[in-house]
This record gives structure tokens, C-alpha cells and sequence, in this order.
């Protein structure tokens, strides 16, 4: 077992961004994620790599756009305002296929909105944001310790499918400290011969775009895409399942939700009421196989988020509404309290029978 | 003298050329047409030419090779 | 002997531009400068969104289309990815530069950016169908000012290099034009300079070149050429707005 160092979350993200092989980082300022940049600006210069404070986030995001062109690893980090700023950069790395790692520590909004913790990004992750047909790989860190082993494994997806990841956390995740162990394989390289690198007189020109003026070959990109999609949702969907054995009520929660769920399920069990946990790890590629298993045994869903339902609709579409779906939300920054998911709980189980 | 080579499928017909020639050596060839639809520039007098460039400096597409 | 041809780092695809645009010229302009200097195998582009957004087809080197406006913050990434191994340089139009990206260009020119950037100002969108520009001068008639800019209620032209010049990072501004063989011979000049203090880490170069849109200016391509001695120098004046080097060896 491999030593553990106490970590705030965001700092787990910087340094296994690091230990991923990542020597480009692009930011700019806005709480709750600004540790991430101060861990980069700290780091970065001792190990030959890049910090940079860019002017805008609609900068940062193309400052790594120009790295990602190389094939060099890359990220950036920012909060909910932020992310939306960067939409537009999102779409044009989807649209150019180039492998990137987007952190989100999302707060509460719309607008300003505020600077505790939520989840009601969760659309704009797993739509993709920006303009245009695409997705990006989400993985929802619930610990600091996954907020490290996503980072990496983010990396590692993103170059193998040519594509953004992001991990989705929010403010509570970003902030808190646990032990974490840091222990990461160096993870495998993979060619990147389309990379803009400079053509030393020894092949054609690569050209790295997203402007295709012909519309069947700009579908042809689409589909083919959608066909890389396809793949990722078939093999590349995570979820830890929670005393699902014998459930007849089935929560799901992610990330921080996911933990106060946790302890509701427990306390539940103890009153002898039947309930378990999906929490996703990917939120994009959604776990649908995990809920539509589980929806042919429990009597009902709810879903538990830190925002005014969104995950909800896909925990109704991987269920194909076979069983009914409750929601038990906070908004605005505001977490729901164990009581409040037991509340839920025995609620759900009193409709749907399950005692 | 000099030899002027012309690319001339891919001229435009800007006339840019033709008025950068210090002894007005070129022309629009107004009776013929090229395959972009443009009537192609010509020079009219290669013996004269002293193969100074400046039509091939000013032609934004490249159309002209210069040899001395 | 073969005095003129097309460069190698120009691809033999031919270019969309219109008829007496001179976005070929400056095209040849800078792979004329990518060949002299040996660079093209080492030679990143970011092209723009604008009338050049395919400008990565025409060039030979290794190329990157940006999001409007954001070519020198891409630039800026490439260049960071590998600054001992790549030459990169942006090629961007009036409403790509100095509106939509003005952000992106004072940033990196306030950062000395070790990058080059072909600055295009023909003040007026071309690719859209001719609309006012940043740079499009007080009265002058576009789509989207039918009776000419009136600079009461839509402002006054930015002139960049004297905007940029006042920054204390930039390396070497300077405006040219290429609307005769004297002017365009000035323009390559400034262009390989400006690759030059790249290869040579000095930093920030931007060349502004006027250049003419006969099309949406609604003139043949000789009087598109007369109307920037006419209307555009008096406005943007010629000349080199900032040599920091030079200015260095002239204080010491």
C-alpha cells in the first residue's frame, strides 16, 4: 500500500495532472478551483513545464487547443461561469478531434449565481456545451482520491479516443481534504502522427480544423464520430453499486450527493427498508446497463442532486421510465442534508411499496 | 530577354499584372476565356521583356515563372 | 535562371480568393520568408476565421484553424509546447485581430509572445459579404453602414500598431502594404524581420499590411490598389511603430 498524503481535492487534480505527464496548464481565476492554478504556477516552472495566467478562459481554452494541436498533454480548470466561457473552445476541439482535460468545480448559478457547491452543470457536461453534435468523456469524482485517479484516467481517455475529457466535481469535492495515495503508473503514450508538431520536410502537411464547407463530408465526420461514441458507451462506462443486491429502492447520486446518499442508505438499512446506490463515475458515457438491470428489480429511482433535477432525465432514459423516478434536490449551493435523502427514502418506499 | 511561363487555368483575370509591367508588355487575352471563366493574361512582346518580375511580384495566385 | 516562381512552402492547391485580392500576394510574401529562412519544416500556421480561414490549405508547413479571433492564444499554446522546435505565426484579418480577438492580440503582444502575426487590414469583413470593420475608415460605405460610418453613433477605426506600440511588450510592429512591386518589396522585408526576431527569441512581431477588397469595396483591382494611397494610408500610416532591439542599441 502505497503512502497517503492529506490533500485538498483540487490539489490532488494538479499534482496527478502531473504525474500523468501533463506540462501545460492554462487558467484564470474564479473560486472554488483557483487552488488548481496556484498548485500549476507553483509546480510547473521546477519542472520545465508551462503555467500560464491567461486574460480570459475563452483564451485559456485556446492557449490549450494550440497545445492539444501538438499532441502534448494539456489542461485547464475553472468553475461553472467559466466553463461556459470555454464552450466555445469545447466545440472546437471536439469539432478538430484533439484529446484535452477540462476540470469543472462547479458552484451554484445560473449567471454569477454563487460559489458553493453544486451540480447543475451536469446538462452542459454531458451535452457538450458548445455548438455543434459532440460529447466529452465526464468522469464524476466522489473523493479526493478519485478526483486524483480521474485526472489520470482522463488523460488516458482522451488520447485514446481523440477527444476532451472533464472531470465534473464540485465545490465541496475541490475543497475538501482527505488522505490520498498518489501512487500512478506513468501512463502509456499513444501515437499521435496527425499532431501539428512541424513537418520537417518529411511528410505532407497535417492540418488540424474543424471547417468542413461540404456537408456530406462534414457528416461523414459526424457519423463517424458518433461512431467512436458508440463505442465509448459500450465499453467505457463506470459506476459503483451500493447494497444493490437485494434493493427495492434504488438511489443515484454522483460525486458529493453521491456520499450524503451514502449515509442515508446506510441509516435506511438500519430501519430494515431495502435500498441501494448507483452512484456514476462517468456521467458521459451514462452507466445505462447499471439502471436498466436494476430497473427490473426495485420498485423506484430517485435521484439525488445538487441542482433542480437534471440527471434525472437520464436516470429515466436508461430506465425507460419502467419505474418511477423521485427527485430530492438542494440548489443555488445548497446540499441536501442525510435526513433529507432518508426523508426521500422512506417516502419512495412507502409509494412504491417497498417494505 | 527573358521567358514568361503562365499558369493560365489558374489565372483570374485581376489585370494586376498588366499594370505592373514598366514597358506594358501584357495583356488581358480578351478573346479567350480559361477554365475559371477569366480571360487570361499574356504577354505580348517576350522579345522586349527584360524579365524584371514585377508582374509575377504583384499576381496574388502565382501565375507567372520568370526565367532570365 | 529562373528569377520568380511560386515558393515551396505555398501548396500547388489554388487559392478562393477573388480576383486581384491581394491575400495571395501576402501568402507568397510569407512562403518567399519560410523558404529563405529554412523554416518550413519546423513552421506551425494558425489560420483565422475570415476570407483566409482556408489559408491552411495553402500553405506547405504543418497548420491550425482557430476560432475566430483566438489564433494567438492558439499560438501562444503551440509556441509554449515546444518553444526551441517551433516557429508559429498567425494570420488574421481586421475583425479576427482588432474586434472579436482584440483581447487575445493585446494579451499577447503584452506577454512578448515569441510568435509572428500577419496582421490583414482591408477595412472590411470580407468573407460575410463586406460589413464594417474595426478598421473601416470614418464615412466609408459597407453593408452595415449604408451611409457610410458615422463615427457619432459607431465609434472611430482602431489603428493597431500605434494602439499596440504604447504596450512596453511588444518586440517590432510595423505597417506596410502591397499595392505596388516597391511597397510589396518593403512587406517581405518586414515579414521575414519578423520572423527573424522569432528564430532569434527577441519575441512579439506583428506586420500590419493594408490590403485591398476590391470585391466588397465595389472597385476593379487597380482602383481597390489607389483607394489604399488614397483613403488608407492618410489614415494608416506607413512605417515601423516599435523595434525594441533597435531601440536598445540606439539608448545604450
Amino acid at each position: 500500500m502505497a503512502e497517503k498524503v492529506l490533500m485538498k481535492g483540487n490539489e490532488a487534480i494538479a499534482e496527478a495532472a502531473i504525474l500523468a505527464g501533463c506540462r501545460h496548464y492554462f487558467g484564470y481565476p474564479i473560486t472554488p478551483q483557483t487552488e488548481i492554478a496556484a498548485y500549476m504556477a507553483k509546480k510547473m516552472p521546477k519542472i520545465g513545464g508551462t503555467f500560464l495566467q491567461a486574460e480570459s478562459e475563452v483564451a485559456a481554452i485556446n492557449m490549450v487547443y494550440g497545445v492539444a494541436s501538438t499532441g502534448m498533454r494539456v489542461m485547464t480548470s475553472s468553475s461553472s461561469p467559466g466553463i461556459s466561457l470555454k464552450s466555445e473552445g469545447l466545440s472546437y476541439l471536439a469539432g478538430a478531434d484533439l484529446p484535452a482535460l477540462v476540470v469543472n468545480v462547479q458552484r451554484g448559478g445560473p449567471g454569477l449565481g454563487g460559489i458553493q457547491p453544486s451540480q447543475s452543470d451536469y446538462f452542459q457536461a454531458t451535452r457538450g456545451g458548445g455548438h455543434g453534435d459532440y460529447h466529452m468523456i465526464v468522469l464524476a469524482p466522489a473523493s479526493v482520491q478519485e478526483m486524483a485517479s480521474l485526472t489520470v484516467k482522463g488523460f488516458e481517455l482522451a488520447d485514446k479516443y481523440r477527444m476532451t475529457s472533464m472531470i465534473l466535481a464540485d465545490g465541496t469535492m475541490g475543497q475538501m481534504m482527505e488522505p490520498v495515495s498518489l501512487d500512478f503508473e506513468a501512463s502509456q503514450t499513444v501515437e499521435k502522427p496527425w499532431a501539428t508538431t512541424g513537418t520537417k520536410m518529411s511528410r505532407p502537411h497535417n492540418i488540424v480544423n474543424s471547417l468542413f464547407l461540404q456537408p456530406d463530408e462534414l457528416e461523414k465526420y459526424n457519423f463517424e464520430r458518433y461512431e467512436r461514441y458508440k463505442r465509448i458507451e459500450e465499453t467505457e462506462a463506470m459506476c459503483e453499486e451500493y447494497m444493490m443486491d437485494d434493493a427495492e429502492i434504488c438511489v443515484a447520486a454522483f460525486g458529493i450527493a453521491a456520499r450524503v446518499s451514502k449515509n442515508a442508505v446506510d441509516e435506511a438499512r438500519k430501519m430494515g427498508i431495502k435500498v441501494g446506490l448507483i452512484r456514476p463515475i462517468t456521467v458521459w458515457p451514462f452507466p445505462k446497463a447499471a439502471f436498466a438491470k436494476a430497473a427490473d428489480k426495485v420498485k423506484a429511482f430517485i435521484s439525488v442532486e445538487l441542482s433542480m433535477g437534471q440527471m434525472i432525465e437520464d436516470v429515466k432514459l436508461a430506465t425507460s421510465c419502467k419505474k418511477p423516478v423521485f427527485l430530492c434536490n438542494r440548489a443555488g449551493g445548497m446540499i441536501p442534508a442525510p435526513e433529507q435523502v432518508l426523508a426521500s427514502i422512506k417516502e419512495a418506499a412507502e409509494i412504491g411499496g417497498a417494505n | 530577354m527573358a521567358k514568361l511561363t503562365f499558369k493560365t487555368d489558374i489565372c483570374k483575370g485581376c489585370g494586376l499584372c498588366v499594370d505592373a509591367c514598366p514597358k506594358k508588355l501584357l495583356r488581358l487575352a480578351q478573346e479567350k476565356i480559361n477554365k475559371k471563366g477569366h480571360h487570361p493574361a499574356e504577354i505580348t512582346d517576350e522579345a522586349a521583356c527584360v524579365g524584371c518580375a514585377s508582374c509575377a511580384m504583384m499576381c496574388p495566385d502565382c501565375v507567372i515563372k520568370v526565367e532570365r | 535562371m529562373v528569377v520568380f516562381d511560386k515558393p515551396h512552402a505555398l501548396t500547388d492547391a489554388p487559392m478562393h480568393y477573388c480576383p486581384g485580392c491581394t491575400h495571395g500576394i501576402v501568402h507568397r510574401l510569407v512562403a518567399e520568408v519560410i523558404d529563405e529562412l529554412g523554416i518550413e519544416g519546423k513552421t506551425i500556421g494558425v489560420a483565422p476565421v475570415g476570407c483566409s480561414v482556408m489559408a491552411y490549405n495553402y500553405f506547405a508547413c504543418d497548420m491550425i484553424e482557430a476560432a475566430h479571433g483566438r489564433a494567438p492564444a492558439v499560438a501562444t499554446g503551440v509556441k509554449r509546447a515546444d518553444p526551441e522546435n517551433h516557429i508559429v505565426f498567425t494570420y488574421q484579418g481586421d475583425g479576427d485581430l482588432a474586434s472579436i480577438g482584440m483581447a487575445e492580440t493585446v494579451h499577447a503582444a503584452a506577454r512578448n509572445e515569441n510568435i509572428t502575426i500577419i496582421f490583414i487590414n482591408n477595412a472590411i469583413y470580407g468573407m460575410t459579404g463586406g460589413q464594417m470593420a474595426p478598421t473601416s475608415l470614418p464615412g466609408q460605405v459597407t453593408q452595415t453602414s449604408p451611409y457610410g460610418r458615422d463615427v457619432k453613433q459607431c465609434g472611430f477605426p482602431i489603428r493597431v500598431c500605434e494602439m499596440l506600440s504604447e504596450l512596453d511588450g511588444p518586440e517590432y510592429l510595423e505597417r506596410v502594404t502591397v499595392n505596388n512591386v516597391k511597397n510589396i518589396r518593403q512587406a517581405k522585408k518586414a515579414i521575414k524581420k519578423a520572423f527573424q526576431n522569432q528564430i532569434d527569441g527577441k519575441g512579439f512581431s506583428l506586420i500590419e499590411v493594408l490590403s485591398s477588397c476590391p470585391t466588397n469595396w465595389g472597385m476593379t483591382p487597380k482602383a481597390a490598389l489607389e483607394w489604399i494611397d488614397e483613403r488608407m494610408i492618410p489614415y494608416y500610416p506607413l512605417g515601423v511603430y516599435k523595434d525594441r532591439s533597435a531601440q536598445e542599441a540606439q539608448d545604450k
